[in-house]
């Protein structure tokens, strides 16, 4: 299972940034030639997100490029230069439709097999941004093979939803609902949107929490000071791994006795409930806890 | 190559170099460094600069670094950008960088 519960922002011109981004082990990192770039300054940060990612060693670290948009000078150039540079994931600003999916994928085709890597070796990510996209999610989830998430980003969203954001985020209620049921529906990942406000981790922390009951797979991070306090409220708790194992068990027991009815302490175990005690695990085992599933529970 | 102005690339934060060239006509290269660290990695970093030049096949320039300890990938995406920028060219080859 590929952890995705932290993508860490790093601006695509700012040499120090790109060098230690590794080192506060996010799951992924995403080097971004959009919008924390100046007009002025996309080549030169192109130039250096491309030697960092032909140069540097991210240990393992997801690697993720967020270009600028087809419909801007930059987006072809972009990608022409990143096929090259091998990040892992090719991430598209501002996804509206489905055909904007399909156009970057035919470049990225294109550009692949011009510099003679296997075509498909490039992922996909989507962000949606605005209202249009929120309502085509499921189309653009669905869009291509290729495509590992899509995320919300809620800056741009709020705005063109003529409001703003709040410490609760019921404006984005919607949005988030409809990017998450799109990715279960398409069976990839959902990235929640950044939380801008980096001095306030009490926020935060709701926010972190908010997301994770809704279902999100992680969140975008803009500060390496917000990735632990993810991690920390993704781990399952000790409790709840007890319990998953508990279930595991009471279903092998209930397998090897040919029986029809499965219960845990006087309660029904079904399908779904095995599902979620087998995630639960490996997240667990994911998040680096031990787990000793050979271990007797002491059940009924 | 052939530089035809001024061209600049970088900053003066830490880890990164701003990285000025210019014409140097018929004059070969010329390299000037002010490094943090010259005296530790000073004759790598104009090893860096002349592999970089010797890939963009530039041999007439001005080149002056101010280094903040970038990396030599650092190093190399500066100068690259900063020629680029100089030879007035907006086609990359980023088959022949890689």
């Amino acid at each position: 299972m590929k952890l995705r519960r932290t993508m860490l922002y790093v601006p695509g011109n700012n040499a120090g940034m790109m060098k230690d981004a590794h080192i506060y082990r996010s799951d992924s990192v995403m080097f971004d030639l959009e919008d924390s770039v100046s007009l002025a300054e996309k080549d030169t940060a192109r130039f250096l997100v491309y030697n960092a990612l032909s140069t540097l060693n991210y240990e393992g670290i997801e690697t993720v490029v967020r270009i600028n948009g087809l419909d801007t000078p930059f987006g072809r150039e972009d990608i022409r230069a990143m096929v090259r540079a091998k990040p892992d994931v090719i991430r598209l600003p501002k996804t509206e439709t489905a055909q904007d999916v399909i156009d970057v994928e035919k470049l990225l085709e294109k550009e692949e097999k011009a510099a003679g890597l296997e075509v498909g070796t490039i992922r996909m990510m989507a962000a949606i941004e605005g209202p249009l996209g929120v309502l085509n999610a499921y189309e653009i989830a669905t869009a291509s093979k290729r495509l590992i998430g899509i995320a919300l980003g809620a800056e741009d969203f709020v705005t063109s939803m003529k409001t703003n954001r709040s410490p609760g985020g019921i404006e984005l209620l919607f949005a988030r609902s409809q990017i998450l049921t799109a990715a279960r529906a398409a069976g990839i990942y959902a990235i929640d949107t950044v939380y801008s406000d980096v001095n306030n981790e009490e926020g935060f922390l709701e926010e972190v929490k908010l997301i994770k009951q809704l279902g999100f797979d992680g969140k975008s991070v803009i500060s390496p000071r917000q990735i632990q306090p993810v991690h920390n409220v993704f781990c399952p708790e000790e409790k709840d791994v007890e319990q998953a194992i508990r279930v595991i068990h009471a279903i092998k027991e209930a397998e090897a006795k040919n029986s029809g009815v499965i219960s845990l302490n006087g309660k029904m175990i079904d399908k779904p409930i095995v599902d979620r005690a087998r995630r639960v695990l490996e997240m667990a085992k994911a998040s680096g806890m031990s787990i000793d599933e050979s271990e007797e529970w002491d059940h009924e | 190559m052939k530089i035809v102005k001024t061209g600049m690339a970088g900053s003066l934060e830490s880890s990164d170099v701003l990285i000025t060239v210019d014409s140097n006509a018929g004059k070969g290269r010329e390299i000037d460094l002010d490094s943090i660290v010259q005296r530790q990695y000073g004759k790598q970093i104009l090893k860096v600069v002349n592999n970089t030049l010797d890939l963009l096949s530039v041999e007439d320039i001005k080149v002056r670094l101010e280094d903040k300890g970038a990396l030599d990938c650092t190093i190399r995406a500066r100068l690259e950008a900063a020629v680029y920028r100089a030879a007035g060219s907006k086609t990359y080859p980023w088959e022949k960088l890689s």
